[in-house]
């Protein structure tokens, strides 16, 4: 049974028809529970971005079944009519650089996703501020991006996809462009909101500092995943 | 939720008032040649006004005065006066020439249009209908009153053909439909200044006419100089300006002029047209294609200057849509920035055609109806400026903000 969190079964995306297709997906299953952090990895082609695609409802998965939370929302096909709400609502989304927007201040890039979802602006600022307390960025909280370094960026991009209290958050290697104890510094961040929040967090990376630190592992080689008990080494 | 095109204006606003500027002083360009075009037509409107006639009386099947030359006999206005319905009638000559001003720097002419006005009271047909300083004609010689376009001041002395004229009063707004300023002049002297040949050409006509036999009979003492004065004199004015009673109706007045004098009467309805529709028609299609071809540039330059600056948000927009942003919403925000850059630039353009109107050679009348058209123009063309820069937008796919 899926539970809550995100369970992935019998997942395959093929991209074109016929002779030129190519199965970029063959047999996908994962699952990750509430508050639980996982990593994803898997040599360049292997599948980790149309994963992460059809994961975050950007692109469509050719077959399978996806659970989120209680909610089934792919059976073979989409079962959410809004999938723009759903991303919305549901997942959320951290990339390799924040990607933040560079003409809103760094409370109103967190809050814009509940205002987004029709929270009032006051309300949306509110949690805003709560999460960015809870990452260590209030200070700069009406500084613009361009003024953070990049780990005040990245904790900004973690506040911004956890604002919205989705079940699941998807993290395109999020420690990248970051030294160790920065990327570490992520890692810890992100698994503190796991927990804090009970949200279930795939982290796709190549990093090998932060692999060790994955208690679960789901490797991806030719659109198939194998899953394997990680290291769980410390933070530190 | 917060104006995403609000604050982004807000956060590269020095880009988008250095942009709007520069599409403001291109608007404004478009608002002066709009002005430029509607001067023309009220110089026609001020000039139909200004001569104070109902009916302009010209000779037959012409367009005259202002749009075909006309002559007729200066002494029909006595007939025509006695016709029915018809209150006041003065001979009137139109010349548009040099006029040189003569002071100890030396002389300096301008472009004006002479203008030959029957002696008499002030108000009658042709007169000046008001000064801003100095007096009307008096005395039946070598006075004038000029616009003050023309940049003579009280007692210049002008020179007009061979003759000197003191400049005894100043008018505003007097001007041909052309757009140049008038002098007013005593009719005898204007007849003078256009039909009067210089003395050598009288002299030599006069040796052509005592060397033709048909004209220098010796047993007809007197016709040679009887002829030799109808060459010499001047008897022909442009037009005879006519105003009507109030219990008549101009067609009334007209029609029999028409039919007793075979002459050509035109009413101001029909002598706004020519003044509009023939005379000023070729420079208002000129100007109505620059105006066309500048709109178009505008319309060019927002929609390029909206492409790049969404271009430079393509990343932002992918995150956007990935996080579910609505489609409408950037559009909408894509849209907002556009029109703002049209507010903008209508703004400066404005400001800059009000500013540079004054300082045209000749009159740029801005119109608020004219103001309130090219505002929503610029808002029309900005909405459709944006479509390039919105359709490439909506086109962005949310994956591109994820990598791989």
């Amino acid at each position: 049974m899926a539970g809550k969190g995100i369970h992935i079964e019998g997942l395959s995306k093929r991209y074109g028809e016929g002779d030129t297709a190519v199965l970029a997906l063959k047999d996908v299953n994962m699952h990750v529970a509430p508050g639980e952090v996982v990593g994803l990895i898997g040599p360049s082609g292997s599948g980790k971005s149309t994963l992460l695609k059809c994961l975050g409802a950007v692109i469509d998965p050719t077959a399978g079944r996806m659970v989120l939370g209680d909610e089934v929302i792919f059976d073979d096909a989409w079962k959410v009519r809004d999938l723009r709400a759903l991303r919305r609502d549901k997942i959320g989304f951290v990339f390799q650089a924040p990607y933040l927007i560079p003409f809103l201040d760094v409370t109103d890039n967190v809050a814009l996703l509940p205002m987004l979802a029709g929270m009032p602006n006051n309300e949306a600022r509110t949690r805003a501020l709560e999460l960015l307390t809870a990452l260590d960025v209030q200070h700069r909280a009406k500084a613009m991006p361009s003024q953070l370094s990049g780990g005040e960026q990245q904790r900004v991009a973690i506040a911004r996809g956890l604002v919205n209290r989705p079940p699941v958050i998807l993290a395109d290697e999020p420690t990248a462009p970051l030294d160790s104890a920065r990327a570490m510094a992520v890692i810890r961040i992100l698994n503190d909101m796991a927990q804090r929040f009970q949200t279930a967090v795939i982290v796709v990376t190549h990093d090998e500092k932060i692999i060790p630190t994955f208690k679960r592992i789901y490797h991806i080689r030719d659109g198939i995943t194998h899953e394997e008990a990680g290291e769980g080494r410390s933070f530190d | 939720m917060i104006s995403l095109a609000g604050r982004d204006i807000l956060h590269a606003w020095g880009k988008f008032i250095f942009t709007g500027v520069g599409l403001g002083l291109l608007i404004g360009v478009t608002l002066t040649m709009a002005g430029v075009y509607r001067g023309m037509v009220d110089d026609g409107k001020v000039l139909l006004d200004n001569s104070g006639a109902d009916l302009w009386v010209v000779q037959k099947d012409t367009l005259g005065p202002y749009a075909e030359s006309s002559s007729m006999p200066d002494d029909l206005w006595r007939s025509i006066r006695t016709m029915p319905g018809v209150a006041e009638a003065a001979n009137v000559t139109y010349l548009t020439m040099q006029v040189a001003r003569q002071s100890n720097a030396g002389d300096q002419d301008v472009r004006a249009m002479v203008v030959g006005i029957t002696a008499g009271e002030a108000g009658a047909p042709g007169w000046p209908p008001q000064l801003v300083a100095g007096r009307q004609i008096t005395r039946g010689h070598y006075e004038a009153v000029a616009d003050i376009a023309t940049g003579f001041q009280l007692d210049d002395v002008l020179k007009i053909r061979r003759n000197h004229y003191t400049v005894v009063g100043l008018t505003r707004r007097m001007v041909s439909s052309s757009g140049d300023p008038m002098v007013f002049i005593p009719l005898k002297d204007a007849q003078e200044a256009q039909f009067l040949k210089d003395n050598d050409a009288i002299l030599m006509q006069r040796r052509r006419t005592e060397a033709n036999p048909a004209f220098n009979r010796p047993g007809v003492p007197g016709l040679l100089d009887a002829v030799i004065t109808s060459q010499t004199g001047n008897s022909s004015v442009n037009a005879v300006l006519v105003r009507i009673q109030p219990e008549f109706s101009q067609e009334e007045v007209a029609e029999p002029i028409r039919r007793w004098k075979r002459l050509t009467v035109y009413d101001r309805a029909q002598m706004e047209s020519i003044l509009v529709g023939k005379l000023i028609a070729t420079s208002a299609k000129q100007i109505g294609m620059f105006l066309v071809i500048l709109a178009l540039v505008s319309a060019a330059i927002v929609a390029f200057i909206i492409y790049t600056l969404t271009m430079d948000k393509i990343r932002e927009i992918a995150v956007l849509k990935l996080i579910g942003t609505r489609n409408r919403a950037i559009a909408g925000m894509i849209l907002q920035q556009a029109l703002v850059l049209g507010v903008i630039g209508f703004v400066v353009g404005k400001i800059s055609a009000t500013f540079a109107a004054p300082l045209f050679p000749k009159y740029v009348l801005l119109t608020p109806v004219d103001s309130v058209f090219g505002f929503f123009a610029v808002l029309a063309i900005c909405v459709l400026s944006s479509i390039v820069a919105i359709r490439m937008a909506l086109k962005v796919d949310p994956a591109e903000a994820i990598g791989g």
